[in-house]
């Protein structure tokens, strides 16, 4: 996969850069807005991180500019403002995502996994499968070989949002802001609750657990 | 903001409306006076003439006897006037004189009286008004001179009957014209009013505007404006810093957590044990997370941040946040509901607000032993409207109730279990920046009742239905 990455701090952008090289990325880098701009709108990306303060042309108006070129690669916005409503401006411009510094390169990770996923064309799914579970969108029922198991409405999206994320690391945070709409950490790990939860109505009595914990990052269904 | 103030409440009525009844008085008091000295001087002048004529007569009356007299008086009414005279003997027998009769009289001889006599005017009898004095003379006659003061008594009746209407006119008029006034006054302050409340509900970019008039009210407006400039000015520099100090200290973090997850990884990869990076991590999370609560304390607290307001159902929001809680709670055996109340809907920002809340019920069930109960209940009370989390915990300590909203400040009881000391801060000052109180109470018999009490002025919409909770 090709990520742009638009970063004026360079030791940031260096550790950035690696990380995603040695994820198996394709990484352009920029320093600048100007830059990042004219990198954006030349080479195809499928995902772009970009820094929401920067020099010569600050980040969001790179997106905008991005946008009204009619430029629809994702973007995941850093930021090291403070929260409360940048987050509002930064999806307002045209980002797709955003995650405030200091991050964990396992959550940056996470969302620029998510964000590529979003941009495959999927069509319309009405149903969800990892390995034996089965998630009907329409009924909004779930079954696993052929069992049916029942959901509280939140379980249902908690368990969509990681099958729809199927083989990919989720972050408690990302749960957080999509399930709950949270952008907020709550003192106590509350979801890692809801998730052995979910885990007991759906892995227990099964030989092959399908919700996985990972270490240090978050979770992840797969069928394997 | 505060509440519009009725007409009656406005200082520029009561003044006038005061002015009015003092106005009313003195020309009550004025035209008294008047009416007085004028009655006194008129009197004066026909006791006089009285005087004189009965000098004049009695004079007649010795040198010439009864015929004399009767001469006298005959040549006297002979046109007829203002004097009227009547002689008559002891017991009152008409002798002579222009009145044909001797008149009720009240009052002792020698003494002014007033009287009402019969005079035919254009052919018929028209009761008029007199006054004169009887005069005894020796030899047991009596001689009643007086003069006709029909005019003067119809001026008075006039007086009398005009002046409580001239008052009730002064009082309707002034009223009235207090009313205008304030009326005026209040357009002007409620123009005022409701830019203030804009800006202080966030927007600083308004302004009052001026009538151009250059008067009073546009003095005092264009004097808050420029007050406002200055705060509005003073609050970006505030934001300016604080954007600043958020990215001069985010950006060192970033690079901190960059190189320790950097070296820590190159380690695993190496096969060693990053145990010990794993643990600094940690603690520069636990930094990071201190960091950002400390900014939104004090943002929210200084109200500079940009959190926006929105129309927010307080049960929904609750309700949320009991969903996202409950799992835990029943996993410490503690029983979280959120009791049936009102739907309210209040102007908020949903993020803020769901954070407090969470702080809230996440302290709660933290402090409440296995087999306790936390409650939840949205309440309309007589102030606004009252979010509660009640719980069966240990409750705090009256004596150290307002010292556990400051900042970092952890009671001995708890400092054992984990938390930074800011939960109940970032609490305050989101009940803060919404004009809300946050209170700490008894939950009789045990465990602490915090309430965050919105102002009357945050609701936006309140049920129809009769408030059942609000009564318990």
């Amino acid at each position: 996969m090709r990520i742009l990455v638009v970063e004026d701090d360079l030791e940031a952008q260096r550790y950035l850069v690696q990380g995603l090289k040695e994820s198996g990325h394709v990484v352009d880098e920029a320093a600048d807005g100007e830059t990042g701009l004219s990198l954006a709108l030349s080479r195809p990306y499928d995902v772009a991180v970009i820094d929401r303060m920067l020099p010569v042309m600050d980040g969001l108006k790179v997106v905008a500019g991005m946008r009204e070129h009619g430029n629809a690669v994702p973007v995941l916005f850093l930021s090291a403002l403070s929260e409360v409503d940048d987050r509002v401006k930064g999806l307002k411009a045209g980002g797709d995502d955003y995650l405030t510094k200091p991050y964990a390169f396992v959550e940056l990770l996470a969302r620029i996994d998510a964000l590529m996923r979003r941009r495959m064309p999927a069509g319309v799914r009405t149903r969800l499968d990892v390995g034996d579970l089965e998630l009907d969108l329409l009924s909004r029922a779930a079954k696993r070989s052929g069992t049916d198991i029942e959901l509280q409405p939140r379980e249902f999206r908690l368990l969509e949002y990681l099958m729809r994320h199927a083989g990919q690391v989720v972050t408690r945070t990302m749960l957080l802001e999509s399930v709950w709409e949270y952008h907020f950490d709550p003192q106590t790990n509350v979801i890692d609750v809801h998730i052995s939860r979910l885990r007991a109505k759906i892995d227990k009595g099964f030989e092959a657990p399908l919700l996985h914990t990972v270490r240090g990052a978050g979770y992840m269904i797969r069928a394997h | 903001m505060r509440t519009k103030p009725s007409l009656l409440q406005t200082q520029a009525f009561r003044i006038v409306l005061v002015y009015v009844l003092l106005f009313a008085f003195s020309v009550t008091a004025l035209l008294f006076f008047t009416y007085w000295n004028t009655r006194r001087t008129l009197d004066g002048q026909t006791d006089q003439i009285i005087e004189a004529e009965i000098t004049g007569l009695e004079e007649e009356y010795r040198h010439f006897g009864l015929p004399g007299l009767v001469e006298a008086v005959r040549s006297r009414t002979l046109h007829q006037g203002q004097s009227l005279y009547v002689l008559s003997d002891g017991s009152h027998h008409y002798l002579a004189g222009n009145l044909n009769s001797w008149p009720q009289l009240s009052g002792s001889p020698g003494e002014m009286v007033e009287f009402d006599f019969e005079r035919p005017v254009d052919g018929k009898l028209e009761s008029r008004r007199a006054r004169g004095r009887v005069y005894a003379l020796p030899g047991d006659f009596l001689l009643l001179v007086a003069q006709d003061v029909h005019d003067r008594y119809l001026t008075e009746r006039m007086f009398t009957t005009t002046l409580p209407w001239t008052v009730i006119l002064i009082l309707i008029l002034g009223t009235a014209g207090g009313a205008l006034i304030g009326h005026n006054m209040l357009r002007r302050l409620d123009i005022i009013n409701r830019t203030s409340g804009e800006i202080i509900a966030g927007d600083l970019t308004r302004r009052v505007p001026l009538k151009g008039s250059g008067d009073e009210f546009d003095v005092l407006a264009e004097n808050l404006n420029r007050m406002l400039d200055r705060i509005e000015r003073l609050m970006k520099g505030l934001r300016e810093v604080t954007d600043s100090v958020a990215h001069d200290l985010r950006t060192p973090l970033n690079r901190l957590r960059n190189r320790l997850e950097e070296s820590a990884a190159r380690l695993t990869a190496n096969g060693a044990q990053a145990g010990e990076i794993e643990r600094a991590i940690a603690e520069t999370d636990q930094l990071i997370g201190t960091f950002n609560a400390l900014l939104l304390i004090a943002e929210t607290d200084a109200g500079t941040t940009r959190a926006a307001m929105a129309a927010l159902d307080l049960g929904g929001v609750s309700a949320d946040v009991v969903e996202l809680y409950e799992p835990l709670a029943e996993d410490k055996k503690v029983a979280l509901t959120l009791m049936p109340g009102p739907a309210v809907i209040i102007e908020g920002n949903r993020s803020l607000i769901a954070q407090a809340l969470a702080n809230l019920v996440d302290n709660a069930i933290k402090y409440t032993p296995a087999g306790g109960k936390v409650r939840i209940r949205v309440a309309v009370t007589s102030d606004g409207v009252e979010l509660s989390v009640a719980d069966t915990g240990p409750g705090i300590p009256a004596a150290d109730r307002p010292r556990v909203t400051e900042r970092f400040v952890r009671l001995e009881a708890s400092r054992s279990s984990p938390g930074t000391g800011l939960g109940l801060s970032l609490v305050a000052a989101v009940a803060h920046f919404h004009n809300a109180e946050l209170v700490l109470e008894d939950n009789a018999p045990t465990g602490l009742k915090a309430m965050l009490r919105f102002p009357k002025t945050a609701i936006r919409s309140l049920p129809g239905a009769p408030l059942k909770n609000a009564a318990e």
